[in-house]
């Protein structure tokens, strides 16, 4: 204590007062996983390049040709394999996008709240029936 | 103490002037919004492939309608320039070309990139289409 006194005579920043900001900042900043997010968007961002390229020429390729040629392409093991990472990537890339839009602009609480869930939620479930219905045209 | 006092915002959207940095860094929200549409429609396509012809049918053909090419027209500009915008901060975050030169010519490239694809993938598209 004295210690502290000696580089902050006027007790600016005392004692209490930093217990507690420590208190408030736990399990909000940095806690070694503050860039997690960050970081995973960036990895989605270099894995969705080639993936995305792929589909709008796979698209372009095999579009044109009808059901039947769109149920034939899906239904190679490598591209629906390929198609659910892309989901996978997709949308934990839009997942971490829009959260960050919510973020910076919905500030009330209670809404704020409900806008992440419905993001997460969403999201997931988009995924999760993106992911089993391309397994699902290639392994059924 | 007087701390109820409003302070300035910044940066105060009414009054600043666009200009091309933050044009092009809004545009990438917008279309990643865009997109996160779109991407609901990939699954609905993927859904619409796997219920069988009649569905597929449906599906094509409300993507075949002027809302829906309109749409599609959109939503391929919206992921070109997401695309190539994104790479773009890519190289930012490794460093490259953060002086005010390279971000206007990084800039104004991401914009002509992203139209000549979306012309590209129009035009391939829609030849031998119907």
């Amino acid at each position: 204590m004295s210690e502290w006194h000696r580089r902050d005579p006027l007790n600016r920043n005392p004692a209490s007062a930093r217990a507690s900001a420590l208190y408030r900042a736990i399990g909000l900043g940095s806690a070694k996983s503050g860039a997690h997010h960050w970081w995973l968007q960036r990895m989605t961002a270099v894995a969705l390049v080639p993936l995305l390229l792929w589909l709008v020429v796979s698209l372009l390729a095999h579009a044109r040709g009808g059901h039947q040629a769109v149920a034939l392409w899906l239904g190679r093991p490598a591209v629906a394999v390929t198609m659910a990472v892309l989901l996978v990537a997709l949308f934990w890339h839009m997942k971490l996008g829009l959260r960050v839009i919510v973020e910076d602009y919905v500030h009330a609480d209670r809404v704020k709240f409900a806008a992440l869930a419905a993001v997460d939620l969403v999201c997931v479930a988009l995924m999760a029936i993106g992911v089993f219905t391309s397994l699902y045209l290639a392994f059924r | 103490m007087a701390t109820t006092r409003l302070r300035p915002r910044s940066p105060d959207i009414q009054i600043y002037r666009p200009q091309l940095t933050s044009v092009l860094s809004i545009l990438h929200r917008i279309t990643g919004v865009l997109l996160s549409v779109g991407s609901v429609l990939l699954v609905a396509w993927l859904v619409a492939v796997a219920d069988g012809g009649d569905a597929y049918a449906m599906a094509d053909r409300w993507l075949h309608s002027w809302v829906g090419m309109l749409l599609l027209l959109g939503w391929i500009f919206a992921l070109f320039y997401h695309l190539c915008n994104g790479i773009r901060h890519l190289a930012w975050d490794l460093d490259f070309g953060f002086e005010l030169g390279s971000i206007y010519r990084s800039g104004w490239t991401v914009v002509a990139v992203s139209v000549i694809l979306t012309l590209l993938t129009w035009t391939l598209g829609l030849a031998g289409g119907e």
